[in-house]
């Protein structure tokens, strides 16, 4: 039972984070399009950003964490101006052909400065943030993932739901065309989506890291492991994204404490093939509606 | 130039996918506080007219090609949607097209794109005060409101960036006749009451006639005929052609296909 309970909690955490990541990928999706196959790339550069303030620049953890998470925000807005923003209008497949070129770019610059090395972080996590209870013990970074994953959920929730910014996303997601006819600012909103994307997968990345230790390869194979969470979750749900993230998460715990950690990696994918046979359109895929 | 001229637009041409011309040398005025309706049977042009005026060409591969459009002194042709919108030019677009999973309140408030910050719950009220029927569906998704609730929803959603120049692309498009009615009030009332200058494009020319001061008919891109509105009403070509009426005064029901040979003909 106690096995049980450490499993749920690790599945719920480690979920919470492809959650988040796979957040941003649909919300990518959601405003122009374009299937991100950089976003691994973009988590991997989160974690290893954040490596070089805390290793190397010796930053304190919070203002080295507040750095990345800016830091990858400008990324993600700099890759939208530089390298998507030319391409506006050209046929999709040239501009998701360029996200794939963009992650070996990344992953190739990322190898050059810092190595294929496992890293890990100095242990900063203070040690009183563990919650024990009877012989079920969570590790700070477990909790500090869960509560992160709250309070950005919170946080986005609000922002769509409440902010002008956040309405205009929405409405560009919905009708593009609608949207310029109105005065919003399309590119503005293609930039904030690449550059929020960024930011939630920077983060992502920094917290796998703190679990998995940091390696340019292993981060960036979590950019595929978005796939199986967002076809889970339906291409169009920011909602449904966070539910397949905690699926996965959870099989894969479950996967790994249960069966045999080998399969960890492989259910995921299972699970993928088994969803585009059964529902192509996800578990949680928006309604179509049709009236109109 | 007069001085109450709002937009004018001389002998413009407009090419799609830089191969097909749709539009032939369009010009027309438009006076500051009046309604202009552009009439013409479908594919005569009148949507890419509009679509020119806002600038949505552009996304559909379309541009101007020719011509010159002048908005307030200003020439304004090819000009960026972002732009043409902050200068009060607001197109509501053919087939109402809400933001279907969006509630009809956030709606309303992408409306308030084109300003920065400003508050925008007395636009709010003003909105419903004249569209009362989407008060109680403030709240309902887009998606679900009826055909009428939603013209009246993106008409709302114009005017709520407070245009100078409101394009409305056939308003009255798959409404039931009285829906049509109130719409057509609620316009003219806007008119009147919010001095917005208004491109009104029909099919239903018997209505828009009726509110309109000055009217232009348009076939294959061109601009075939204009004038104040009661002298188009009484003019016997578009009595018969666009108001369904003969010369008599009888209503026309079985001639359609000869009409529409007869209107190539006298094209
Ligand atoms: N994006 C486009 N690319 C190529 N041709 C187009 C495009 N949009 C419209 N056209 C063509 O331009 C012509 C005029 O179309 P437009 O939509 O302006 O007509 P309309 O007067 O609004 O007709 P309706 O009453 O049916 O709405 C049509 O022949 C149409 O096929
Ligand atoms: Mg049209």
């Amino acid at each position: 039972m106690d096995f049980l309970i450490q499993l749920l909690v690790n599945g719920i955490s480690i979920g919470f984070l492809y959650g988040l990541a796979a957040m941003g990928f649909v919300m990518i999706f959601k405003s122009s399009s374009v299937l991100n196959f950089a976003h691994g790339e973009l988590l991997a550069a989160g974690a290893f950003i954040f490596l070089t303030l805390v290793t190397w620049a010796k930053l304190p953890i919070f203002l080295a964490f507040v750095i990345t998470l800016a830091g990858t925000f400008v990324l993600g807005f700099v890759i939208e101006r530089l390298f998507l923003r030319p391409l506006i209008g050209e046929p999709l497949i040239y501009v998701i052909m360029l996200t794939v070129g963009l992650a070996s770019i990344f992953k190739g610059l990322m190898l050059l400065i810092w190595g294929g090395n496992l890293y890990i972080y100095p242990d900063f996590l203070p040690a009183h943030l563990s919650i024990q209870m009877g012989s079920i013990n969570i590790p700070p970074v477990y909790v500090i993932s869960i509560v992160i994953g709250l309070l950005f959920l919170t946080l986005f929730g609000f922002f769509f739901k409440f902010s002008s910014q956040g309405i205009y996303m929405r409405s560009v997601a919905d009708n593009q065309t609608a949207s310029l006819s109105l005065g919003v600012n399309v590119r503005r909103v293609f930039a904030l989506s690449w550059a929020i994307a960024a930011l939630v997968a920077g983060m992502s990345g920094i917290i796998l890291g703190i679990i998995n230790g940091i390696n340019v390869h292993d981060l960036s194979s979590v950019g595929l492991k978005v796939f199986p969470v967002v076809i889970l979750g339906g291409l169009d749900s920011i909602g449904g994204a966070i539910v397949g993230g905690l699926i996965i998460g959870l099989l894969e715990t479950f996967t790994g404490g249960y069966l045999s950690p080998s399969l960890r990696d492989v259910v995921p994918y299972i699970v993928l093939v088994f969803i585009l046979l059964v529902r192509p359109y996800g578990l949680f895929g928006l309604v179509e509606i049709e009236r109109v | 130039m007069k001085d109450n001229t709002l937009l004018q637009l001389n002998n413009i041409s407009v090419v799609y996918s830089d191969v097909i011309q749709v539009l032939k040398g369009v010009s027309l005025l438009v006076e500051q506080n009046k309604i202009v309706s552009l009439l013409g049977s479908n594919g005569a042009g009148k949507t890419t007219t509009l679509k020119a005026i806002s600038g949505l060409l552009k996304p559909e591969n379309g541009k101007v090609t020719d011509g010159t459009l002048m908005y307030e002194g200003k020439e304004i042709q090819n000009s960026a949607p972002e732009d043409i919108t902050r200068m009060g030019i607001i197109q509501v677009l053919e087939g109402r097209q809400p933001f279907k999973y969006l509630t009809i309140e956030e709606n309303l408030r992408v409306g308030t794109a084109t300003r920065w910050g400003k508050p925008y719950k007395k636009d709010m009220e003003l909105i419903y005060d004249y569209f009362p029927p989407l008060v109680k569906r403030k709240k309902t998704l887009a998606g679900y409101c009826s055909g009428g609730e939603l013209q009246m929803l993106v008409i709302g959603r114009a005017l709520i960036a407070h245009p100078k120049l409101l394009l409305l692309d056939e308003p009255s498009l798959g409404l039931a006749p009285l829906v049509v009615k109130e719409i057509f009030k609620i316009i003219r009332r806007i008119n009147e009451e919010q001095g917005t200058t208004i491109i009104l494009v029909e099919q239903n020319a018997n209505m828009a006639l009726q509110i309109a001061h000055y009217g232009y008919v348009m076939e294959n891109g061109k601009i075939v005929m204009e004038g104040k509105a009661d002298e188009l009403k009484k003019n016997p070509d578009v009595r018969e052609f666009y108001l369904g009426m003969g010369a008599s005064g009888l209503t026309k029901s079985y001639k359609d296909v000869k009409a529409y040979k007869r209107r190539k003909r006298w094209l």
